[in-house]
């Protein structure tokens, strides 16, 4: 009978300490200032009360790797992509910087991606954009969707958008293409039968092996993990979480991950841009 | 030479006699272990910094020996005390015989 006492007081003690995000802010370089948590969007009214970012689950360990750009491993994706940002490739003699001059001014731009594009008749993710920059306007070849080059070139557009908020556009002609996204996000797929949901509103916050289940907001991507010591791509971290399900995964760049990514941003409207954040 | 290779530093302009700063450094480096192998299952060959050291003025400051296991673009943070004006010498010895080095002067008010 003591014995049994013991362990339960023990259970109280250790339960409600692994329960929830902590309290910590983050002010990166000293100056951006990032909003980590924020009134749920409408949509998400009768999940949560409130959205956080993953980096509050994060130890301080981790969270403090983000908080200054010289410890952040992902600006050195960063800093290649600006290499990239410049040269001149493909047949037109163009790089990124004739039409958009310095990266700086790409500022606004992640925020509200993905995003309808009435020319193309589709719901374009940033990827789909640099690569129909790239083929259709500098004569080059387009990049592997979730390559390197890809990743950092995200990262680069990311970074000059930190600290805005999250708003992407889940109404009007977006509307097809995010409720299918919400409809996968509510499919349990693989011999695990899970859909995201299981994750990341019934568990959040509960321990998944030995990590703190985040609610899986993506306002952090591209992000570098400490488990592959690289930027990871958002639809590469879809594709890895679909695979943990033993399931046939979608390919990065597929309608469908295009059309969930749609969805799970909204589900983070109001967060700011973290990427390139750093994760375990 | 390994493909990517800059090194960084951070070190405060100013300082006053004796204080204790703090030093940052990363290379950037791919530190291939030599234990991988590639599609065809032919074993990577090892390239990695095998030694990182700091002076300042002529004095050692870190000496550093770097192994097989450390992670890729391995980042160094350390305190030092500097009793007068003068510049840190921070160098990188590669597998491949490169060495890499940056200078940073720290001038004491």
């Amino acid at each position: 009978m003591k014995t049994r006492m013991l362990t339960l007081a023990g259970l109280l003690l250790t339960g409600p300490a692994l329960a929830d995000p902590d309290d910590d802010a983050l002010v990166i370089n000293g100056e951006i200032e990032i909003v980590t948590e924020a009134p749920a969007p409408v949509h998400l009214s009768d999940v949560f009360d409130t959205i956080y970012s993953g980096w509050r689950y994060r130890n301080d360990e981790t969270q403090v790797m983000e908080s200054d750009d010289f410890e952040n491993p992902g600006m050195l994706g960063v800093e290649a992509a600006r290499d990239d940002w410049v040269e001149v490739a493909g047949t037109e003699e163009e790089s990124c910087a004739s039409c958009h001059g310095e990266p700086e001014e790409m500022a606004g731009v992640r925020p509200v991606y993905p995003k309808w594009n009435e020319d193309a008749g589709e719901v374009r993710t940033l990827e789909m954009q640099i690569n129909d920059c790239r083929t259709s306007r500098m004569g080059a070849e387009p990049w592997k969707y979730a390559g390197e080059d890809m990743v950092d070139m995200v990262a680069l557009i990311s970074s000059v958008s930190r600290g805005m908020p999250v708003d992407v556009a889940t109404d009007g002609p977006a509307q097809s293409t995010w409720e299918a996204g919400r409809d996968i996000y509510y499919t349990r797929y693989g011999r695990l039968e899970l859909a995201c949901a299981n994750c990341h509103e019934d568990n959040s916050g509960n321990m998944i092996r030995a990590d703190h289940l985040s609610q899986g907001q993506i306002n952090g991507f591209p992000t570098y993990r400490l488990k592959n010591a690289q930027l990871n791509a958002v639809q590469s971290r879809f594709k890895g979480c679909i695979r943990d399900t033993m399931a046939e995964t979608f390919e990065p760049g597929s309608p469908e991950l295009v059309a969930l990514e749609l969805y799970v941003a909204s589900r983070g409207n109001g967060l700011s841009v973290e990427g390139p954040s750093v994760r375990n | 030479m390994a493909d990517g290779v800059k090194p960084r530093v951070r070190v405060p302009d100013e300082a006053t006699a004796g204080e204790v700063i703090q030093i940052k450094t990363l290379i950037s480096h791919p530190m291939e272990s030599g234990q991988r192998r590639d599609d065809d299952g032919n074993l990577i060959p090892r390239s990695i910094i095998n030694r990182f050291t700091v002076e300042f003025g002529g004095e050692s400051v870190i000496d550093v020996a770097l192994e097989p296991a450390i992670s890729s673009n391995p980042y160094f943070e350390f305190e030092a005390t500097v009793p007068s004006s003068g510049t840190f010498v921070f160098t990188w010895y590669d597998d491949d015989g490169d060495v890499y080095t940056e200078e940073k002067t720290v001038t004491v008010a």
